[in-house]
């Protein structure tokens, strides 16, 4: 990576952006907050925080039922997210969008309800070694109900994937190939398109954990050909408790129902029930009405903001604090990918990230430490755990710098 | 600023632990594991009939954690079962409640800052959970593992 340029991306006002978001302005143990964990979840700007509130203040009714005027409302304002979604995602339709929890239950769902249908002994799925627990576990949980097998794409000591050796495993028996697009833990960017088009050819299926790319580049589930796409409202400046599942129609149409309930059904018998078509078929229950709304307005917002500026800004960032950090003595990057996102994760010898996360906090600066929950990637780099600043829009080079401060003051610690 | 936390006796037992070493003649053996940072401890006894006679530890992890295991296991050497097991407790008191420091608990209430910074408290448990298992283990031979 080369050495940072002066020019701030032209036209964004990052002391702006900052207005929108409250918690920002709040200092921490007398210092001004610097909120660097945003791989773990985003601030929320007011145009979110907002749209919460007015349908509670206003509009708050339960949706897909009732011809009253708040249910209408509320039906309308849910509704309006799943079109939103659309067009953040470029799907073709909007019953390809399927209301989850986040990311986590998106991959629970696709694992569970496609995987009992489809996958049998023998068979395999193909993950990566960085991925998340929750891209990995609830594939571990089928191939051990079903006698399949778990394969992991390797990655080189940059936190690159060997897509050589991705290549070699797959095969007839390659059911799903399931991957982050940008590694939480590392910031890596991964090859998703050339990644999907290799799974396709080998007659695979690719899920794609969109978790941490959605808040910070611009995604299209089209030009990718993902057959599905996870995203967690939470980390893109949206609520807690509200994801969406995107899923190819011919795919979702032929799965079997996840969870059973209300709003899922056309009718009911006790002889037989009627699923619901899409997306309703895999929304039982009153969902989280509140979190989808704020959601809308959260996609709303980074759209104005614009991903594309919000990617070219983050990246200047990145940039200045790789090479900010790289000048600390003892300090180690883990992941150095080419390709990545705005994620500094790093070691410093002889100190542990958890007293590191203690001492930076102390001066206001919050960053996440410990395995990131993904422990095999830890395990690949030789490391316990890691310090991780990950960094937002609404980040600044002054926020850098009070961590490279901070860090320093780490060190004189624990000298 | 973090001085609270980080006593000068704390800092000084995280940079040179004591008795960090396997321990020849151990018949009670304890792992212990801290999932939420990924620590992990083992921990060596030696007991003659009720008696700690020596203690050790190898393992590696944050300051709080390797200090709180240095400090452990210079405190028990000598100490009979049920006093180890008081001194647990006493020491879990001191961490999590507003107890007053009691003097048995020694040099150890340089910990009394961690009741401070709630995030912390695991870390200076791990140990002393640790003691726990290898005490209840009791009298398995130092070869079986």
């Amino acid at each position: 990576m080369s050495a940072p340029t002066s020019v701030i991306s032209a036209g964004f006002d990052v002391d702006k952006v900052r207005e929108d978001f409250p918690v920002l302005k709040q200092k921490i143990h007398g210092k001004p907050l610097v909120y660097l964990d945003n791989a773990a979840t985003a601030q929320k700007p007011f145009a979110v925080i907002d749209a919460i509130r007015k349908f509670h203040e206003v509009d708050c009714a339960n949706i897909h039922r009732g011809v009253h005027e708040l249910s209408q409302r509320s039906t309308a304002a849910y509704e309006e997210t799943r079109a939103r979604m659309k067009r953040f995602l470029n799907a073709r339709s909007k019953t390809e969008l399927i209301f989850v929890r986040g990311t986590t239950e998106a991959i629970n769902l696709v694992a569970s309800s496609w995987g009992h249908k489809n996958v049998r002994e023998g068979d395999e799925i193909v993950i990566s070694a960085m991925e998340h627990h929750s891209n990995i576990v609830p594939w571990q949980m089928l191939c051990e109900a079903t006698g399949a097998k778990l394969r992991v794409i390797p990655m080189n000591d940059r936190g690159e994937l060997l897509m050589e050796e991705y290549e070699k495993l797959l095969n007839p028996r390659t059911k799903m190939v399931a991957v982050a697009h940008v590694s939480n833990a590392l910031g890596t960017i991964n090859p998703v398109k050339e990644i999907i088009a290799l799974a396709h050819r080998a007659g695979a299926l690719a899920l794609v954990d969109g978790a941490q790319a959605a808040p910070h580049m611009r995604v299209d589930v089209q030009a990718l050909d993902a057959d599905f796409y996870a995203v967690s409202g939470h980390k893109m400046v949206g609520p807690t408790g509200i994801g969406i599942l995107y899923g190819k129609s011919k795919l979702l149409n032929a799965m079997p129902p996840y969870q059973g309930g209300g709003d899922m059904i056309k009718s009911v018998t006790f002889e037989k029930t009627t699923y619901n078509d899409l997306p309703y078929k895999f929304e039982a229950g009153t969902p989280n009405i509140a979190g989808g709304i704020g959601l809308g307005a959260a996609v709303d917002y980074l759209s104005g903001v614009g991903l594309d500026r919000i990617a070219a800004y983050e990246h200047e960032l990145l940039v200045y604090g790789t090479h900010a950090l790289e000048q600390i003595p003892g300090l180690r990057m883990i992941g150095t990918a080419r390709e990545k996102a705005a994620v500094l994760s790093f070691v410093i010898e002889g100190i542990h990230p958890h007293d590191i996360g203690t001492v930076l906090d102390r001066l206001g600066i919050a960053v996440r430490t410990g395995h990131h929950c993904a422990q095999p990637v830890m395990d690949r780099f030789g490391v316990p755990a890691t310090t991780r600043a990950s960094l937002a829009f609404y980040n600044t080079r002054r926020e850098i710098d009070a961590l490279v401060a901070g860090i320093h003051k780490v060190k004189e610690v624990f000298s | 600023m973090v001085h609270d936390l980080y006593q000068e006796t704390i800092l000084d037992h995280s940079k040179h632990p004591r008795n960090c070493h396997e321990l020849a003649g151990a018949n009670h053996k304890a792992e212990g594991y801290n999932p939420l940072c990924g620590d992990k401890l083992k921990l060596y006894l030696k007991v003659n009939g009720d008696v700690v006679e020596d203690a050790s530890f190898v393992g590696s992890g944050c300051a709080i954690s390797t200090a709180s295991a240095s400090l452990m296991t210079e405190s028990l050497k000598g100490m009979k079962r049920d006093e180890a097991l008081k001194l647990l407790e006493k020491f879990h008191d001191l961490l999590t409640t507003d107890s007053p420091v009691t003097k048995e608990l020694g040099k150890l209430v340089v910990f009394c800052g961690v009741r401070e910074y709630p995030a912390r408290v695991k870390c200076a448990t791990l140990a002393w959970h640790t003691l726990k298992s290898a005490l209840e283990n009791k009298e398995e031979p130092a070869s079986t593992e």
